[in-house]
């Protein structure tokens, strides 16, 4: 691969052992994937924030980094695995609290912002069309890639930090045109009414292809927070790191659908994919959020709820932004009084909710694929409207 | 058979197959390396000291962590082998230092038979 000058000496230890270890990591993979250069990145999202995630080995990894080096490029960060701010409310216990404070120091020192949240693009990292970025978290990866056209891999947390710290990502993969060509027609019959339909859509859509390329046809109209259900679901179920929705993403025109394979979502499909995700009856708790909510999904919530008590206690997890906004503008005050919570800067896949509940509500394909395993959850997956009742 | 050095080692072992991909986060438990995700074909058995085939990675980002983390722990796999080896898994093998291959014909090796990796920097090849 072709190193620039400054690259070289980032290398080979010029500007400390740190950063030439990041480089090595990046140049590696670079080799691995035939990439021809570096090219500079206009942004940076960090996954791999969560004590629960990441464990004692992960707060190691992170500190040696902190001791040495700083990013060179706007970088914001994943949820965490509490509210950084109301963490004894949601029940947290102070070792893990302690450790967590901990990781999130270590990316402090790093100079990354400690956004908390895996909507960047809602919360003031947004990039714009055909701009090279490299981001983790595999619903921001989709959401940055398909919907706004931004291109990037799908990074792993560490790449992510590498390419934050170096200011560069190896030039291969999504990042080149060419690469971004469908696999597969998803042919879409079945009614599409709730963002769960457009989750339970993305669930079947990543399960089938796995780590290909999907062209939608027969979405007639999706606003953002539907393609963010959707995105996440296909990144969790597979791999999916792009799709194309015709007459709606802005690639969907510039790439050939010519001879590919179709496969149909009909309402069978949505029917067996719903059943699939459940596996609970009566949840103890609801939890919105995944990926975290934006204001238009919060006040959606505020209007259903608004001068009743849902059956089931609920939550609302989302960036510390849009909660600071809610709270400002009254969203909260109902929420509180229908008995939800707004967190911020974590959620329930991330959060240590095993030790708090046994059965969860979630509108969230991606929520209702990590929550059995990760978080021993029993699931119940609807629309909002039904787990509101 | 040839394969491509994502991260280099000479290593025998025993092969744990899995026809479908792995997602490491919320899919092997960083502390046991037992496959926790519900309904995987690996569910309930450890990856500890095995040479784990599987397709590719899926799922979330945060898998490098906890392939890294997987070693710190003692209980990580001896050497991967994929039929394509993605980002997330080859960022999480070199960091942690755990050979791997790929461009390998997975559908080839039988679970629980002896495998053998040559990675070298530049060449590799699994012998089974």
């Amino acid at each position: 691969m072709y190193l620039t000058k400054e690259q070289e000496a980032m290398l080979n230890g010029e500007y400390g052992n740190i950063i030439s270890k990041m480089m090595r990591l990046l140049v590696r993979l670079g080799d691995i994937y035939n990439a021809e250069k570096m090219i500079p990145i206009a942004s940076v999202q960090v996954a791999g924030v969560s004590y629960k995630s990441i464990g004692d080995p992960g707060l190691e990894f992170l500190q040696d980094i902190a001791k040495e080096a700083r990013v060179k490029v706007i970088t914001f960060l994943n949820p965490a695995g509490m509210d950084l701010e109301k963490w004894k409310e949601m029940g947290i216990d102070e070792n893990f609290a302690k450790k967590q404070l901990e990781i999130i120091n270590a990316f402090k020192k790093m100079g990354i912002i400690i956004s908390a949240t895996c909507t960047p693009y809602l919360a003031g990292n947004l990039p714009h069309y055909k701009q090279h970025i490299a981001w983790s978290e595999s619903s921001a990866v989709s959401f940055a890639n398909s919907v706004i056209g931004a291109r990037t891999n799908r990074e792993g947390g560490p790449s992510a930090l590498a390419a934050a710290i170096t200011g560069f990502t190896p030039y291969y993969g999504l990042h080149l045109d060419e690469n971004r060509q469908p696999n597969y027609i998803i042919n879409v019959k079945a009614e599409l009414k709730y963002n769960a339909d457009f989750a339970a859509l993305g669930y079947f859509v990543g399960k089938e292809i796995k780590n290909k390329i999907p062209y939608f046809k027969g979405i007639k109209e999706a606003d953002t927070d539907q393609l963010k259900a959707m995105g996440a679901a296909m990144a969790a179920s597979g791999a999916v790191a792009l799709y194309h929705v015709e007459g709606i993403t802005p690639e969907a025109d510039k790439v050939s659908t010519a001879s590919l394979e179709k496969i149909e979502f009909g309402e069978e499909e949505k029917r067996e994919t719903y059943e699939m995700l459940n596996s609970g009856e009566k949840p103890d708790i609801v939890i919105f959020g995944c990926p975290h909510a934006s204001l238009a999904e919060i006040i959606k919530i505020a209007k259903i709820v608004e001068g009743r008590k849902p059956k089931t206690p609920f939550w609302i997890v989302t960036a510390r932004a849009t909660k600071e906004v809610a709270r400002k503008i009254g969203l909260e005050e109902i929420i509180e009084k229908a008995g939800g919570k707004i967190y911020a800067d974590t959620c329930m896949v991330v959060s240590p909710i095993e030790n708090l509940f046994k059965t969860t509500g979630v509108n969230s394909a991606k929520a209702a694929h990590y929550l059995p395993g990760f978080c021993k959850q029993k699931v119940v997956f609807n629309n909002m409207e039904e787990l509101l009742k | 058979m040839k394969a491509r050095t994502i991260y280099p080692g000479h290593v025998k072992g025993v092969a744990m197959v899995s026809h479908e991909p792995i997602g490491f986060y919320g899919g092997i438990d960083m502390k046991t390396g037992v496959v926790i995700e519900k309904g995987h074909p690996l569910e309930g058995k450890s990856i500890k000291g095995k040479i784990l085939v599987f397709p590719y990675g899926k799922g979330s980002t945060v898998g490098s962590y906890v392939i890294y983390g997987l070693k710190k722990n003692g209980v990580a796999p001896l050497a991967i082998i994929n039929k394509e080896t993605e980002t997330i898994v080859a960022t999480g093998v070199i960091l942690a230092g755990i050979t791997c291959v790929d461009s390998v014909d997975i559908e080839k090796i039988k679970d629980g038979s002896i495998v053998e990796i040559n990675a070298g920097e530049k060449e590799a090849e699994v012998i089974f």
